[in-house]
């Protein structure tokens, strides 16, 4: 099935929930086992925040398991060290990892560390490869309408690379590095569009009304390398998740015609299938 | 779950369902040991792809570093400041009972006695790791005998000494030896007691002031020279008064070097102070505050008589007086009853009556990298408590030592 929905519901906590939830269905129909991996791509930030609570609340009420996950992150800064408070390593070790039974082997997030880059990026690449390809990649969106750290301009056919961050991204990050600028990295490792393209579905989550602007972006203009989230327009399975925030700059024929599809939408997250 | 580690075999320990006390604050972490030692569970995950080999449930507990009683005479019938035949004994049985109270690591404590008994008892007394035995010992306390006689207090008065022969020499002579001793208690008004406080710092040794009527410049001079603590305030000094404070005056004092901080030991037992004067010197100086038990051999006994370094004591309910008058000597409160009763009396939050009896004894000491806290790399002395702060288990370098 070829489809692009939009789910738009009340609030960040909604949002998080219904996320949480489609993830959950994925997994438990997908039904993984020790030879047959679900292979989860993930984001950090702000806005997939209240989906990793919701899916640390499913696992500790046994709902699901992550014994047979793999995941496989966006990004990471270069040049802080992993334990950074503000790395993506402790990001998702604190905000999801440490609260749910994933093996770390099975967990992939690129090193900003690494003595060769670009070895790193492609390594990265390889090993996607080699666990069969991405079943559902998590995003999330910039306010410049970027995915992962593809700023602006970046290619539409990109793949895992070292991306040098765009002036906005760094001035939204100062805020994590005590607002002094010079704390704040400059470069990153992130998977390329191209690489989230290849995912077999997509989810993009999109909260608040900073984001609207990306959204309408994304989705009412055309494909177009200064907002790399609208390439997902060309993908066959793709779910963006927003809140009513986010749907400020839409046409309200746009949210009307979606709104009205929610009650077949919502089939997909409730009720729980059985295992 | 299968153990996967590249640094280490030693099987891993995880503590959930807690709360531990970290960063000053109470917080919903799991707890990690391995080897003795507070382990870095990010750095295991990523670095090691490791994951634990054994899992605690603490129901709900809390989950605070293993308490430090710096100043403790004996309990249980013994007496630090006898010479039995059998001193190690005794140190240990105490060691053994006191991790009922949550205590993890202390410092037996001698109060002023003829030299032949420092002889005897430091030669016995050596510093050592806690475990299933009791207690570790990080040294003796010896106070006295080189404190003053107007605030000699319950210390036997024929024993006082001075430093008529320069300072040093006096100590070596009367202790006969330095090794095993983690601290001092002196009156810095004795003359000489310069080049006695100075040495004793920098052979880290921890100088306390004590039994003393020092004014409050002769006692930030000591601080300057290297005294770090003061021996239950306001107990054996004089009190404060509001145009010469006294050793009390340290609290607040602006003569104290930056870098330094002058902790002071407290007997929280509701007898050796009030609760107002309390109140006063933890709200002037919070983070100096050290609890300690001053506990003395009748500690755990029924009422009755019982020995003190060279006298006779009376215990009457919670009081223990010098026979026949009615001047306190020490008390039988637990460290635990002690913690609890702090933070009654001053209205202080869970963390600052629990930092009050583990972080600030192990900063004081010099410590606190490895003790007094639950840091990465501590050692993993925990004692585990409920939301009233009574003791439901005590650990040592992660080994259950006392279970309730």
């Amino acid at each position: 099935m070829r489809t692009m929905k939009l789910i738009i519901l009340n609030d960040y906590d909604q949002v998080g929930e219904w996320a949480a939830k489609y993830i959950r269905n994925k997994i438990i129909n997908f039904n993984p086992g020790p030879d047959r991996f679900f292979i989860l791509g993930l984001p950090t930030g702000g806005t997939p925040l209240g989906c990793y609570k919701k899916l640390i609340e499913f696992y500790k009420e046994g709902e699901i398991s992550f014994k047979y996950v793999k995941t496989f992150n966006m990004d990471e800064y270069v040049g802080i060290p992993r334990n950074h408070p503000e790395s993506y390593h402790s990001f998702m070790w604190n905000n999801l990892f440490k609260h749910i039974d994933i093996k770390s082997e099975n967990t992939h997030i690129l090193d900003g560390n690494a003595a060769n880059l670009v070895e790193e990026c492609d390594s990265f690449e390889e090993k996607i490869k080699a666990a069969g390809g991405i079943d559902l990649f998590v995003g999330g969106i910039g306010p410049d309408g970027h995915i992962a750290f593809n700023e602006p301009g970046s290619s539409l056919l990109s793949r895992t690379r070292v991306k040098t961050l765009a002036q906005d991204t760094i001035l939204a990050n100062a805020r994590f590095f005590d607002g002094d600028l010079s704390k704040v990295p400059t470069m990153a490792l992130t998977v390329g569009v191209a690489t989230v393209m290849d995912a077999r579905e997509v989810m993009i989550l999109i909260t608040g009304t900073h984001k609207a602007f990306a959204l309408y972006k994304a989705i009412e203009e055309g494909v177009n390398h200064m907002w790399t989230v609208s390439a997902f327009q060309q993908h066959p399975q793709t779910v963006f998740v927003c809140d009513e925030d986010a749907t400020l700059e839409l046409r309200v024929k746009t949210v009307k015609y979606f709104q009205g599809m929610m009650h077949v939408h919502n089939k997909l997250v409730d009720p729980q299938p059985s295992k | 779950m299968p153990s996967n580690k590249s640094v280490s075999t030693a099987p891993i320990t995880q503590f959930v369902n807690c709360r531990i006390l970290r960063d000053h604050k109470l917080q919903r972490e799991d707890l990690w040991v391995r080897e003795g030692r507070i382990l870095d569970p990010e750095k295991l995950f990523f670095d090691e792809e490791g994951y634990a080999d054994q899992r605690v449930d603490c129901e709900g507990l809390i989950i605070a570093p293993g308490f430090i009683d710096v100043q403790i005479n004996g309990g249980y019938g013994i007496d630090f400041s006898q010479a039995t035949s059998n001193v190690r004994g005794g140190v240990a049985l105490v060691a053994k009972k006191i991790l009922e109270h949550g205590v993890t690591s202390f410092l037996p404590t001698l109060v002023t006695s003829p030299p032949n008994i420092y002889h005897k008892v430091l030669t016995e007394v050596k510093v050592h790791s806690g475990g299933v035995e009791g207690a570790g010992v990080l040294g003796c306390h010896l106070e006295g005998p080189f404190i003053s006689l107007e605030k000699k207090g319950a210390h036997p008065e024929q024993y006082l000494r001075s430093f008529e022969s320069g300072g040093m020499s006096d100590l070596i002579e009367t202790y006969g030896t330095l090794d095993n001793v983690a601290m001092v208690t002196l009156a810095p008004e004795l003359p000489n007691s310069e080049k006695v406080v100075r040495e004793l710092a920098q052979r880290g040794i921890t100088v306390s002031l004590g039994h003393s009527v020092a004014n409050l410049s002769q006692a930030e001079e000591a601080v300057q020279h290297g005294a770090s603590f003061i021996t239950h305030l306001f107990n054996a000094m004089l009190p404060f008064h509001h145009r010469d404070p006294g050793i009390v005056g340290l609290l607040t004092s602006d003569q104290v070097p930056q870098d330094r901080t002058v902790f002071y030991g407290m007997i929280a037992d509701g007898i050796h102070t009030n609760s107002a004067a309390l109140r006063i010197a933890h709200r002037a100086h919070p983070t100096g505050l050290v609890l300690v038990t001053d506990a003395i051999t009748a500690m755990g006994l029924p009422p009755g008589r019982h020995t003190l370094g060279q006298q006779v004591i009376e215990i009457q309910g919670l009081h223990a007086y010098v026979a026949g008058t009615n001047t306190l000597c020490g008390s039988i409160a637990t460290m635990d009853m002690c913690v609890r009763h702090f933070k009654q009396a001053s209205g202080c939050s869970v963390e600052e009556a629990l930092e009050a009896a583990s972080l600030h004894p192990a900063q004081l000491l010099g410590i606190s990298h490895c003790k007094g806290t639950l840091d990465y790399g501590a050692d993993a002395d925990l004692v585990l408590l409920d939301d009233a702060l009574n003791v439901r288990a005590t650990y040592i370098a992660g080994q259950e030592v006392w279970r309730k």
